[in-house]
């Protein structure tokens, strides 16, 4: 129990101590600084000049977007049709069969969004050639155009008035080569010196001591988990990611992994206070984060730890704490420790099943994806907490009677407008999403479909329900994680789910990059007497209030119907 | 947005050889010097593979130590967990039915003896260890059916018996499989 407790502590102080450094690293690289990486510019001038690239050419927030845009629809239409034609290509040993559109439209959506929602298996959904040529390679350019598009924002602040934003492809590369290319070779020679298959093998079958024949799906897996978690995308090699002995062998292994998923989003953080040379905001805004995380964390590890209250009543010993869908040599501590960090960070792997977690973990599993915004995925997270950044400077403004400025630029109707618009546009699409979903499941149950509707739950009640809410809010936060009980792979959940990822993903993008933008190009007022400072602790916990708010008032009616209702009538039987 | 379409798709172009190629080959070359040589490490018998060391397997007879119950049968062609719900009422009702086939096997088992991992599917299915009191409920049928004293098995699980990370992190565990093999040498 101890050892359980020591180990998640060592794990976030570890966390601590790496994102810290990197986050100056990060600031310093983005700046164009000098930094010990230099060594691989002649790379990046190989890589610009053989993509007619030309970095010096500044681009507006407009051109930014579009560039962003442009690179992705590439990717949605190439990884498509791979996808789909797997079967007649190479690299396929385990001869698995071609996706079907609908599942091919909703897997390349999901892995080009970041989000890494699976409705497949990887055992048997995909070739070798779609996990390193479609997957692995959407992990790492997902990843690094989030990053990009925050430095964008980064940049907007930086100076007192600019429209000229640096350059998307410069910021893209770079996010690559010194960032997630270097550390993703670091982690993946970890894993595969700990047990991660790397190699191209396909099945091997033996004869185990009792006598059954037994087949083992293999792959070069450890390259692929290392990016899935530096970049927060959380898309498994396995079918059920990181709780897999081959995914996550030691619980070594997977303090390795909890840490790689967590230090680029913290970096990206605190690279935002020295990039615009705000240190103290850069460390409130730091600081806000992390007591969230704990606000989460903390209620998690009770409730995991004390065990299943109706396997209490039963009578066997829960001295482990709950253990259904969780791997001995991680225990409850670290698994609950694990379902925080991966939904409060967007990642969306797992350590173990999510859906038999106890329903108040599952509610703070929930309502850390409806947040969004504590570290946040690569790049995205520091962009949604900016947009409750902009609401809450625009409250404090009508409370205290004056314009509202954030760092020295006057926020405005349109910026507002934009900010309000992205912040209706997450419970909009889990609420609409979510009820379409019930709706068809009380209603349609019959409906002669592939996967009738009415066999969609692997549970039934209350966490039935809570299954599709927590599918839709893990798309359209892009995280990807599931109550994988769900029967999601079928045409109904496919387009659903794909369209509310594109949309959870995209829109979030272009609207902070666009708010950034007007503000960086406004005239930049100096700070007087009458400035509202954003780097207080009493604007901090009014962010705080802000995010708490909004989040209450949109979802908590859902939760109650969820994990809320579960808990009361699983204590109360 | 049409001037950026050539420089995204070169772009695209440069970077799947960089990611696609150079990067994962580079890692599946030095994994050839790993312990399992980058393909998964196994446990050899005689010359024949009768397992991988990470992977559990299904164990029923009563001379063998039992692993946790599995929602993939052990079969490491796939992998699965339950995701049974904790007030699922056919779901504790199952747990209920692996309770009774404990007590049966191991007679003198009281049921507050028996740790949750061995009446709970794990996430995997695939998981290769039980808790320490996993085994220890186990270890007078092992010894009956084998005929051997209660001490040398206990001395085989203690030897099997992966201890915290560096002393001081996460929960210790019993490699079944391990365990089993061990048994057998005997």
């Amino acid at each position: 129990m101890n050892t359980e407790l020591f180990g998640i502590v060592a794990t976030f102080l570890l966390t601590l101590i790496i994102a810290i450094p990197l986050g100056k690293y990060l600031s310093k690289v983005f700046a164009g600084e000098k930094v010990w990486t230099d060594f691989l510019i002649p790379l990046e001038k190989g890589i610009y000049k053989l993509s007619g690239i030309n970095i010096k050419e500044q681009m507006t927030w407009k051109q930014h977007l579009k560039a962003l845009l442009t690179i992705n629809l590439i990717w949605l239409v190439y990884g498509f049709f791979v996808l789909l034609f797997q079967d007649k290509l190479p690299l396929n040993p385990d001869g698995n069969p071609g996706m079907t559109p609908d599942l091919a439209f909703n897997t390349i959506i999901s892995f080009v969004a970041n989000c890494n929602l699976q409705h497949y298996s990887g055992e048997t959904g995909v070739s070798y050639l779609s996990q390193q040529f479609v997957l692995m390679f959407l992990q790492f350019v997902s990843a690094a155009t989030g990053i990009a598009a925050a430095v964008v924002l980064f940049k907007a602040f930086r100076d007192k008035t600019t429209a000229a934003l640096g350059n998307f492809f410069e910021f893209f590369v770079r996010a690559i080569t010194r960032l997630l290319l270097p550390l993703a070779l670091v982690v993946a020679l970890i894993l595969s010196f700990n047990g991660t298959p790397s190699s191209y093998q396909g099945k091997d079958q033996f004869v185990t001591m009792q006598g059954d024949t037994v087949n083992v799906s293999r792959g070069p897996a450890a390259q692929m988990i290392a990016i899935k978690h530096l970049g927060t995308n959380g898309g498994g090699y396995f079918g059920v990611n990181s709780a897999h002995p081959f995914e996550n062998p030691s619980y070594f292994t997977n303090m390795v992994e909890l840490v790689a998923q967590v230090i680029i989003p913290m970096a990206m953080v605190i690279a935002f206070g020295y990039f615009i040379r705000r240190k103290k905001l850069g460390w409130t805004i730091f600081g806000i984060m992390t007591i969230g995380m704990f606000m989460l964390l903390i209620p998690s590890l009770t409730s995991e730890l004390s065990g299943n209250p109706a396997l209490a009543k039963i009578g066997i010993s829960q001295t482990t704490g709950a253990m259904e869908g969780k791997e001995v040599r991680f225990g409850p501590a670290a698994s609950a420790y694990w379902s925080t960090v991966t939904t409060i960070i967007s990642t969306g792997s797992v350590n173990s099943m999510h859906d038999s977690s106890m329903p108040l973990t599952g509610l703070w599993q929930l309502l850390a994806m409806m947040i969004n915004a504590f570290y946040g995925g690569c790049g995205v997270g520091l962009l949604n907490y900016f947009i409750y950044l902009v609401i809450a400077v625009f409250i404090s403004g009508l409370m205290v009677g004056r314009t509202p400025e954030f760092l020295g630029h006057k926020v405005e109707a349109r910026e507002i407008k934009i900010a309000a618009i992205i912040t209706l546009l997450s419970p909009f699409l889990i609420l609409a999403g979510t009820a379409i979903a019930s709706f068809v499941f009380t209603n349609s149950g019959d409906a002669a479909w592939a996967v009738q509707p009415k066999n969609w739950l692997n549970n039934p009640g209350f966490h039935g329900f809570s299954e599709m809410l927590y599918e839709i809010t893990s798309s359209n936060a892009n995280n990807g994680s599931g109550f994988e009980g769900l029967g999601d792979n079928n045409t109904f959940w496919n387009i659903l789910t794909g369209v509310i990822i594109f949309l959870g993903r995209f829109l979030p993008i272009i609207g902070p990059v666009a708010i950034a933008g007007l503000l960086g190009a406004k005239k930049f007022i100096p700070e007087s007497a009458g400035t509202l400072k954003t780097d207080t602790k009493t604007f901090a916990l009014m962010t705080f209030a802000v995010i708490m708010v909004l989040n209450a008032l949109s979802y908590f009616p859902a939760l109650a119907l969820g994990p809320l209702a579960e808990y009361f009538t699983l204590v109360g039987r | 947005m049409k001037k950026y379409i050539i420089p995204s798709l070169r772009l695209t172009l440069v970077l799947i050889v960089l990611l696609c190629l150079i990067y994962p080959i580079s890692i599946a070359i030095a994994g050839r010097f790993s312990k399992g040589k980058g393909d998964g490490e196994k446990i050899i018998k005689n010359g024949k593979t009768v397992g991988y060391s990470l992977l559990g397997q299904s164990f029923t007879q009563a001379k063998y130590f039992w692993g946790r119950p599995s929602a993939a049968s052990y079969n490491a062609a796939g992998s699965a967990g339950s995701n049974k719900g904790p007030s699922n009422p056919d779901y504790l009702k199952e747990v209920q039915a692996r309770i009774d086939t404990l007590m049966k096997y191991n007679p003198g088992l009281k049921i507050s003896e028996i740790p949750a991992d061995l009446v709970t599917a794990s996430g995997s299915g695939l998981d290769p260890d039980i808790s320490e009191q996993g085994a220890a409920i186990q270890v007078a049928r092992v010894a009956t059916a084998r005929k051997i004293t209660l001490q040398k098995v206990r001395e085989l699980v203690s030897m099997n018996t992966e201890r915290s990370f560096m002393g001081l992190f996460g929960p210790p565990v019993v490699n079944v499989l391990k365990l089993n093999s061990a048994l057998d040498n005997l």
